[in-house]
């Protein structure tokens, strides 16, 4: 990467983050919560809970009355297929021609999280009111290179009584800069790598990860450097640490090609490495940009990143250049 | 490392008793270890109700209180666990002759079983573990993200490098392998009996994680196994000829990991193992000459290379040529896995390996060599560890 692209970058991430808390506009349900939308969605969910349908079970039930399901919160205000308004003009749509403009223009909705304050009755009119809540740096995802934009939207009552509120996340990328130039349904389906398990011992180094820097743990009194990391210095004993980056460069010390058995979460044949990096600490990673079998120990390597989803960032070592 | 470790010849194994070894029990794992437990206290002579302390493993899922109402023990004095998995094997042992030599307690079982095929498959690994925000768990995140899952995986690691650094093949690994089905070839109890392989077959089979083949990796078997362990001066009234702990050690390295002990300035060697064999050999004045047959945990074959070196067999590095003598086979120097090993008699995470080297020294194995006076066995590889020195009273 070139320091002129990098800068385009920063210069364009600011733009971008320009819209970080930006309101992005109001809507209103078309309908107030009503027996027939909640009647075809359990249909559709196959979810037989009278307490949704039955009037007389409903009113047995702790609800005393009709309730819908709480995860339509978000079908209440949705635009169907009225589409977006004519003219756009909100800052929302205005973030999202940017990117388009950018190049970023396939989107992708990754996760959504909703909260609930109360379960919604009959007759409750919504109206939603979205904030711009964050906009990530350029990662480079299985999909391809792209921006993670999550958006806050609060649901109220048209009488102004909070109910709920949803944080939704997409992954607006560019097209054909994923792991292969058609990203197959295979890749897109891919579960996820199983995640790490942090402690306040070990979360800087995946938290560095996502920034692309590669940390060791370093003794704070007398520099040793020690991974996998712990709370005190074996050396002088020392609770006090902070963390070095990495060159990124190292060799392969021993290495595996795992076969069998194969989790869904990895391509195999699965190269991993033991890395012995310039600065003395060793590592496991994978090795890629390689063939598997071509992979040998002393193998001089450098550290790449493997953007694997927005919550995890991994090291990886490719044959140095 | 206490240089005054004063339990010399201080217990006796007086009992064994284990169900088949099979891929499909069809019982209970609570069923299974009740099971070998009444075989072995019923081999000793004794009666449930004499039994008042037990060891396991904390791997293990049958807790001992439940296999106590079960057999009708009455009451416990003694109960204690073992970490690490197959680490955990001899150090049951070490825990029941502490515990009879401290007069905490009179008879202790040692037991292991598990439905380890038909159930939970051990060989899938940590796939699927929540993350939890303890340390135990956070040991697995330089590992599981990357792929790195398995036994089979963790083990080739070490393996890679050994084979790098001493010349050694994947043959040298295949000839534990060939050994161990030939032994279990002639054991009716082994799930290999009558099938043994030839080092072509090892070769042909599947990579399962480079530089391991299918046949380097030990079986998931259904099964339970359980001794017997009192003093040597009890044992004199018991049913069988008393089989003396000569020696019972357990070992944690410098720098020791989980299975992933890979940041030490070596990982060619297991030093963990070579603790043990140190307080074997400093107990009972006994050095590696004066044993005749030995148990090598087997889990995976590469590791068996390092533990005949840390034992002192042979030099560092020159198991491979010990092995390609032919020393570790029936008339050889060592025999090894005479019940034809975790390879081809079960996986009983190495308990069943102790009442093979119990039936050494009783000479009533399937495939006894002549004039056994002293058995090693050892217990699991790359992690915390132990084994044990068995010999005639």
């Amino acid at each position: 990467m070139t320091t002129t692209d990098t800068d385009e970058q920063a210069a364009f991430l600011t733009k971008l983050r320009a819209f970080q808390g930006t309101e992005a506009g109001t809507e209103v349900g078309a309908d107030p919560v009503n027996q027939a939308m909640i009647r075809h969605w359990v249909e559709a969910m196959g979810d037989q809970n009278p307490v949704y349908v039955d009037p007389d079970a409903a009113a047995q039930s702790v609800h005393g009355q009709v309730i819908a399901p709480a995860v339509m919160l978000q079908a209440w205000v949705m635009r169907g297929i009225r589409g977006r308004p004519a003219q756009g003009g909100s800052p929302r749509d205005e973030l999202m021609g940017m990117l388009d403009d950018a190049g970023f223009s396939s989107v992708v909705a990754t996760n959504s999280e909703q909260e609930y304050d109360r379960m919604l009755h009959l007759g409750d009119h919504l109206r939603t009111r979205t904030v711009i809540d964050s906009v990530s740096e350029e990662k480079h995802t299985g999909l391809g290179v792209g921006h993670f934009v999550t958006t806050r939207v609060e649901y109220e009552t048209t009488e102004g009584e909070p109910v709920g509120r949803m944080l939704f996340r997409i992954l607006k990328f560019k097209p054909g800069t994923g792991r292969s130039a058609a990203p197959s349904d295979d890749a897109a389906r891919r579960p996820l790598r199983p995640r790490p398990a942090l402690t306040q011992d070990n979360a800087f180094f995946f938290d560095g990860a996502k920034q692309h820097r590669l940390l060791i743990q370093r003794c704070a009194q007398c520099g040793r450097l020690r991974h996998p990391p712990g709370p005190r210095c074996p050396r002088c004993g020392s609770y006090e640490w902070n963390a070095q980056e990495a060159s990124g460069r190292g060799t392969v010390y021993s290495f595996v090609v795992n076969h069998y058995p194969q989790v869904p979460a990895f391509e195999y044949p699965l190269a991993v490495g033991l890395i012995e990096l310039e600065e003395g600490t060793r590592l496991v990673a994978n090795v890629v940009g390689i063939d598997p079998s071509d992979v040998a120990v002393g193998l001089a390597v450098e550290v790449e990143w493997l953007d694997e989803d927005p919550d995890l960032t991994l090291p990886a070592f490719k044959p140095r250049a | 490392m206490s240089e005054q470790n004063r339990l010399r010849d201080a217990g006796a194994i007086v009992g064994i008793g284990a169900t088949e070894f099979s891929k499909d029990s069809g019982r209970s794992e609570m069923r299974l270890v009740v099971e070998a437990c009444e075989a072995a206290i019923t081999d000793a002579g004794l009666s449930p109700s004499q039994i008042d302390g037990m060891v396991t493993f904390t791997a293990d899922t049958n807790p001992e209180i439940e296999v106590a109402r079960n057999l009708g023990m009455g009451e416990l004095s003694f109960f204690s666990r073992i970490h690490h998995g197959g680490g955990a094997a001899c150090g049951t042992i070490q825990q029941a002759v502490l515990a009879v030599n401290a007069g905490v307690a009179d008879y202790v079982v040692a037991y292991r079983g598990f439905n380890e095929r038909s159930g939970h498959r051990f060989g899938t690994g940590v796939q699927g573990r929540p993350p939890l925000a303890t340390a135990e768990s956070a040991h697995f995140a330089w590992y599981a993200p990357f792929g790195l899952l398995t036994p089979a995986q963790w083990v080739a690691m070490f393996a890679q490098r050994y084979l790098h650094e001493y010349g050694a093949t994947s043959e040298d690994f295949g000839r534990i392998a060939v050994a161990d089905r030939k032994h279990a070839a002639t054991n009716p109890k082994a799930w290999f009996y009558e099938q043994p392989i030839t080092l072509e077959d090892h070769q042909n089979s599947r990579w399962i994680v480079e530089p391991l083949h299918l046949l380097d990796c030990c079986q998931e078997s259904d099964g339970a196994q359980a001794l017997v362990v009192t003093t040597p001066e009890r044992a004199k009234d018991l049913a069988q000829p008393p089989v003396i702990v000569k020696a019972a050690a357990q070992g944690a390295g410098e720098n020791q990991d989980m299975m992933t002990s890979y940041y030490r300035d070596s990982i060619t060697g297991l030093p963990e193992m070579g603790l043990v064999a140190r307080q074997l050999w400093n107990t009972t004045g006994l050095t590696s000459d004066d044993v005749q047959a030995a148990i090598i945990y087997d889990h995976f074959t590469p590791l068996a290379l390092p533990q005949l070196e840390e034992f002192g067999f042979c030099a560092r590095g020159e198991a491979k040529d010990f092995i390609r003598d032919g020393n570790i086979e029936l008339g050889g120097r060592l025999p090894i896995n005479t019940n034809g090993g975790q390879l081809g008699e079960a996986y009983i995470h190495g308990m069943n390996g102790i009442a093979e080297g119990t039936r050494l020294v009783r000479h009533t194995s399937t495939n006894q060599p002549e004039n056994v006076e002293h058995v090693l066995v050892t217990a699991g590889t790359m992690v915390p560890t132990s084994a044990v020195l068995l010999g005639v009273a």
